[in-house]
């Protein structure tokens, strides 16, 4: 029986689909170092020409914030509604702001 | 001890209304032991079916007649080979390893789309398995686009993209071959006769039968039952059969409304039979996918020794 556990380590991928635009999460692969993620990483989220630039990460080094931690995790910004513009009046009479 | 339970009865309350308000279930959530494991064999023979299905058009590619349509084999078959990544990085999510799926495989207990035994025995087949197999994929897929659990859900939205050219290569396959000779048409037609039945097959037992549907349907990791979406195929596919001169094979198709059809009854015993192992190719399927794997080992070990020195 062969190691279960044979395939390398895993990386997230991370592709930009257009100069300018963010960075999105595609999926995971498996590679054995760093340029064998971005290559795995192109054959298999980019066949179809989505990507301009790609992103490969151990997904090791992820720190990561899960939804069960997320209320108390995201309570700060809870209670500041004046972060917000509408939270603001403006006297009648104004056009654009 | 009771404080422990109280929590358990907690977390699946919480996890019951992310169903109910459509919130998707992601990796880190806790999920209920059932929920887990139904996804687990679910999305990993999901992931197998992909992977094994690249044989029985990889048997044509070397004979496909012009290179235009060995180009695009080879595409569609790479593509498969993507499938099958997308789906075993989403179950693997669920906290199995790769290598333990394809083991499970290898023993024979995990298993794969029984529609992949049958053989592909001329070029008309290949059009037949685009057109029909590929077909009622896409029709599982696109209601798998909604299931419950976020990496599933994902997987299944990216395949679909790239699923209708699938379907689409493989219908025009058939139209052309019906557009030529008497032999090819006759071809085209026998390529229908022999896959209509196992693609119906390919959507599981009627909704009464079905053993896997109970929570599956709770928890929306299923969204549509096996017979709705059977009828959803046979319902788009039997158009397009008529309009390029194919006849269904099915004495007793019935038309029952505008694009509504009923078929026939579904030979039962051949389906378990084919799961149980007794198909025409399931013996050379999973063999050629062992063989496959050994033949690799030494790649993985190359690999491995390498990132172990590089460390």
């Amino acid at each position: 029986m062969e190691n279960t556990e044979n395939q390398g380590p895993l990386w997230e991928v991370f592709v930009q689909s257009k100069a300018g635009q963010a960075f999105k999460h595609a999926g995971s692969v498996h590679a054995y170092d760093k340029e064998m993620a971005v290559e795995n990483a192109r054959d298999i989220y980019t066949r179809r020409n989505e990507g301009n630039a790609l992103w490969v990460v151990p997904s090791s080094e992820i720190v990561a914030v899960g939804a069960s931690e997320a209320s108390s995790f995201f309570e700060p910004s809870d209670n500041k509604v004046y972060r917000h513009p509408t939270f603001y009046n403006l006297p009648d009479g104004v056009k654009q702001m | 001890m009771i404080e422990v339970e109280l929590n358990q009865e907690e977390l699946l309350k919480e996890f019951e209304d992310k169903i109910a308000n459509e919130v998707k279930i992601e990796p880190r959530d806790w999920m209920p032991d059932e929920y887990r494991n139904h996804l687990i064999r679910q999305i990993s023979q999901h992931a197998h079916s992909e992977v094994i299905g690249m044989q029985p058009e990889g048997n044509w590619i070397s004979r496909a007649p012009s290179l235009r349509s060995k180009k695009i084999l080879l595409a569609k078959i790479q593509d498969e080979g993507g499938h099958g990544l997308y789906l075993y990085g989403a179950a693997e999510t669920l906290g199995v390893s790769r290598d333990q799926f394809i083991n499970w495989l290898h023993e024979g207990k995990a298993k794969y789309a029984s529609v992949f035994n049958y053989p592909s025995l001329n070029w008309a087949d290949v059009g037949a398995i685009g057109w029909l197999v590929d077909g009622a994929a896409i029709t599982n897929q696109v209601s798998l686009q909604r299931t419950s659990y976020g990496p599933y859900a994902r997987a299944m939205v990216r395949i679909c993209k790239e699923e209708s050219f699938h379907q689409r290569q493989g219908y025009e396959i058939m139209w052309k071959m019906m557009e030529g000779t008497e032999d090819q048409k006759r071809m085209a037609q026998d390529a229908l006769n022999r896959w209509w039945w196992p693609a119906l097959m390919m959507f599981g037992p009627h909704d009464s039968e079905s053993p896997n549907t109970g929570n599956a349907v709770k928890w929306k990791i299923k969204r549509e039952s096996n017979d709705r979406l059977r009828e959803k195929f046979i319902n788009k596919t039997i158009p397009q059969a008529e309009l390029i001169g194919l006849k269904i094979p099915d004495p007793n198709l019935k038309q029952i409304g505008e694009e509504q059809y009923a078929h026939g009854d579904i030979d039962w015993k051949e389906f378990w039979d084919v799961i149980n192992g007794n198909g025409p190719c399931n013996q050379q399927r999973l063999e050629h996918h062992i063989q496959a794997h050994q033949d690799g080992a030494w790649v993985r070990e190359c690999a491995n020794a390498y990132h172990t020195k590089s460390k």
